[in-house]
């Protein structure tokens, strides 16, 4: 197990890489720049040397060069605009954002893998039906027009919760946006489930073990559930990656200090090191995730080598 | 004058609140700001942001030798007692106030102001506040690199400050903004103030929620008397005018700005219509004509496009009624103004005649640059493009990011751009954009030159007298409005809403959200304690 981790962890390094080289590249032919946004009738001399203090007038390999050695020790680089090393600011905006993600991915999977197994079982039932159509619909309603109609159902109307901020990063202030983020990848879940219960239900095994006189719970306990989780925790793995981008919205729509938001303003204000250290944490925590995910195969179904 | 006539008729939701503000001013409670212009505060650093979105918490927590006086409609001092002018009018000497306390506790002195305007003119840093301080004498040397520090600022005691200016300009339209603020020379220059930041305004800084909130809370030692009313102050970032739409009636917001849509709503729902104030600000909404592309060179075409364009139809049904038709470059807030001049008329006969004489029978195609903004980018040119039709021009649309345009503008990469334009407070300076030496980097954008213009602008900076000077001010704005440079669409109507319990709100031509909130108290009936 553990050399599978330390495989898997060296395999990150050409994917973060190349992430990196992408965003770099990408940044470095865009148009706009700092000194456009900071001022827009900047002499032309000072634009000159604001450009060479921040390294903006080397060739690409060089900045590349430079940041990478920054980077092998720690050093995500120097914010443009505010002037604080971006690690912290990042490190202001990631918690946020993990309270609303892991939140956000609690319901979903607390409510939508459930469902799935529920609908599952009694396919073409009244369960089911409902629960695919709730699973539909959460698939298809857009996050800015959720968000907006659970703040008009449970800020203004019922006056239940805040319909805006952060506050003091509690409960009160995260159930909304959570819950906007959260009904897509629990209708998913739904779905995701309940189209792996189903296919098991149907499989070789399944039949052998009833066949031999396995109670219907034990069949769905030893054999169904625990092959469906496998299928599950794919999804949710690659989910938690969805969510990161989809976030954004929520994060504008909610007042949220997360991420998203700090990668959105960075990217307008052409704050390069800003964006770079964003996209690289988003970018590392999607593996991070996708290695959790793959050591729980193991736990969940031990059939599963880590060779 | 006519600033007090346009904010009476403009202020309708204020007009009403009227017998509230008769009322003596609360002491405590919180004022709930919404800051609309962006997910977050670009920084705490207030030299380095020319970004609306940062003025609004830096209003209170900073201030800047001048500051602009609303009901006035002119910039009056703030950090100085006194201003003696002489030397014709280019030596202005500032007697310091000497009740001004930093929220560290120190005194303001003659240092922090000089030690602020050569931070701002630092040549390696772009700070946006260097247009300002480039009219003291020597301020562009050290942008330059050649000084080291700006030879017309002189520190004559702790208390004053004499400073030399290149031109007879009023110096109140150039140091009034938070770009301008002075800062603690000791403390500024340490890494801890950019998280920390201290200021001299009537709030001091408590706490930043990056991409959620600014909260700040009174300065005991502020130098007004009684003043700042409130206790805490709190901007919330909120750029989804839907969320703030529920906020606001959810009333966990105080103050709310309004988009199109939102304005219709709000006049017609009673309960509502109340809490709107709307201020003609000093910005210009335009497309710009590139006068190196063919076509746009003839003065004829430029004029064509003025009356091609059913401007009143897009200001009423598009924008909702949320602008005022443009007649010129001056904006209706401006001293200059000349309420005499009418706009172009709907006239697309006249602009196929004028294009045929200019040699475009068949009208021709152009490129338009735009952004995405509502107000002034995209849903404008759609609307534009079948009226340029029906009259044989082609536009074809180039969308680009706002952040990217003002680049593309600067560099005179286009043949037609839209954009929204600061076209005041001080209509000299703005018309000063279009005098043959103001580069296109700076804000003539359209290149203009015309030696006619020139001659006026010159003669108007040299005026003594301000009723000459506006007079020859009208002039040259008349004359921009026959070359007609760009498509004059609007002047921003600038709305907000405003809770009943809210008093005090000030209408700012300059931008509406930018108040000075010591001025501002909330009543009991206000549900934030």
């Amino acid at each position: 197990m553990l050399s599978f981790v330390i495989r898997r962890l060296l395999q990150t390094i050409p994917t973060v890489l190349a992430v990196v080289l992408m965003v770099f590249v990408l940044f470095s032919v865009v148009p706009g720049s700092i000194v456009s946004s900071m001022s827009d009738d900047a002499d032309p001399q000072v634009e000159l040397r604001m450009k060479k203090q921040l390294g903006l007038d080397d060739p690409i390999y060089v900045r590349f060069g430079a940041y990478i050695a920054k980077l092998a020790t720690g050093d995500f680089g120097t914010s443009f605009r505010t002037r604080e090393p971006v690690t912290a600011m990042i490190a202001k905006r990631a918690w946020p954002t993990l309270q609303l993600i892991c939140a956000a991915m609690a319901f979903a999977v607390l409510l939508g893998v459930p469902l799935g197994f529920v609908a599952a079982l009694r396919p073409g039932g009244i369960v089911d039906t409902l629960a695919m159509v709730l699973a539909v619909s959460g698939l298809s309603i857009a996050k800015f027009w959720l968000g907006l109609v659970l703040m008009y159902l449970f800020a203004l109307k019922l006056g239940w919760l805040p319909s805006f901020g952060y506050g003091d990063g509690g409960p009160k202030y995260l159930l909304l946006p959570a819950l906007t983020l959260g009904v897509s990848p629990m209708a998913l879940f739904a779905r995701t489930t309940r189209a792996a219960v189903l296919e098991i239900m149907t499989a070789d095994f399944v039949r052998t073990a009833r066949s031999k006189g396995m109670s219907e719970a034990r069949v769905v306990k030893w054999h169904v559930m625990r092959n469906a989780l496998v299928i599950i925790l794919t999804t949710v793995g690659l989910q938690f990656g969805g969510l990161m981008g989809q976030a954004v919205v929520v994060e504008k729509l909610f007042s949220w200090p997360g991420i998203g938001s700090l990668l959105v303003d960075s990217v307008l204000q052409r704050d390069i090191p800003a964006v770079q250290g964003s996209i690289l944490v988003v970018v590392l925590a999607f593996l991070a995730i996708n290695l959790l995910i793959d050591v729980l195969y193991g736990v969940i179904d031990p059939r599963i080598r880590y060779a | 004058m006519m600033f007090r006539t346009i904010a009476i008729v403009a202020g309708l939701g204020l007009a009403l609140a009227a017998p509230a503000e008769a009322q003596t001013p609360r002491k405590g409670g919180t004022i709930r700001m919404t800051a609309p212009y962006g997910s977050s505060f670009t920084s705490l650093d207030i030299h380095t942001t020319q970004r609306a979105q940062d003025e609004i918490y830096a209003k209170a927590l900073h201030r800047s030798l001048y500051i602009w006086n609303s009901a006035e409609g002119k910039p009056v001092l703030e950090l100085a007692k006194e201003d003696v002018v002489s030397g014709g009018g280019l030596v202005h000497t500032f007697k310091l106030r000497d009740d001004a306390y930093f929220h560290n506790g120190r005194k303001m002195t003659a240092d922090d102001v000089i030690w602020s305007y050569n931070r701002i003119m630092d040549g390696t840093k772009a700070y946006p506040g260097a247009r300002y301080v480039r009219i003291i004498e020597g301020a562009a040397a050290v942008e330059k690199g050649q000084a080291k520090e700006i030879s017309g600022l002189k520190k004559i005691d702790d208390f004053t400050v004499e400073m030399k200016l290149t031109e007879n300009l009023d110096p109140g339209f150039y140091f009034f903004t938070a770009l301008t603020s002075i800062y603690p020379a000791d403390e500024a220059a340490k890494e801890s103030f950019l998280q920390k930041p201290i200021g001299l305004g009537p709030f001091k800084f408590v706490e930043h929620v990056p991409g959620s909130r600014i909260a700040m809370e009174r300065w005991d030692r502020f130098y007004k008397p009684g003043k700042p009313y409130a206790d805490k102050v709190v901007v919330s970032i909120m750029a989804e005018a839907a969320a703030r739409d529920v906020a606001f009636r959810n009333k966990e917001i105080d103050t709310s700005v309004l988009g199109p849509a939102q304005y219709v709503a709000y006049q017609n729902d009673a309960d509502l219509k109340g809490t709107i104030v709307e201020v003609a600000e000093v910005f210009t909404r335009y497309m710009g004509m590139n006068p190196s592309f063919k076509p746009f060179t003839d003065k004829r075409v430029r004029q064509a496009i003025n009356y091609a364009i059913d401007t009143d139809l897009i200001i009423n049904k598009l924008v909702k009624g949320k602008a005022y038709r443009a007649t010129s470059w001056l904006p209706l807030t401006s001293s200059a103004y000349d309420k005499a001049m009418k706009p172009y008329p709907y006239d697309p006969a006249k602009a196929k005649q004028l294009l045929t004489e200019a040699g475009y029978p068949s009208g021709f195609e152009f490129e338009w640059t735009t952004s995405q903004n509502e107000s002034w980018g995209l849903p404008i040119v759609s609307a534009v493009i079948p009226m340029l039709d029906k009259v044989g021009i082609k536009a074809k649309v180039k969308q680009i990011e706002t952040a990217v345009l003002s680049e593309v503008i600067r560099s005179g990469d286009y043949q037609a751009f839209i954009y929204s334009q600061q076209t005041g407070p001080d209509p000299l300076a703005a018309l000063k954009c279009f005098h043959s030496s103001t580069p296109q980097s700076a804000c003539n954008y359209m290149n203009f030159k015309n030696a006619e213009f020139d001659k006026i602008i010159d003669e108007a900076g040299q005026a003594d007298d301000v009723a000459k000077r506006t007079q020859l001010l009208q002039k040259a704005n008349a004359l921009l409005y026959d070359e007609a440079p760009v498509w004059f669409f609007n002047y921003n109507k600038a709305v907000m809403a405003v809770q009943p319990w809210l008093h005090g709100v000030q209408l700012n031509a300059t931008e509406l959200t930018h108040q000075n909130v010591e001025d501002l108290w909330v009543d009991e009936t206000s549900p934030a304690k």
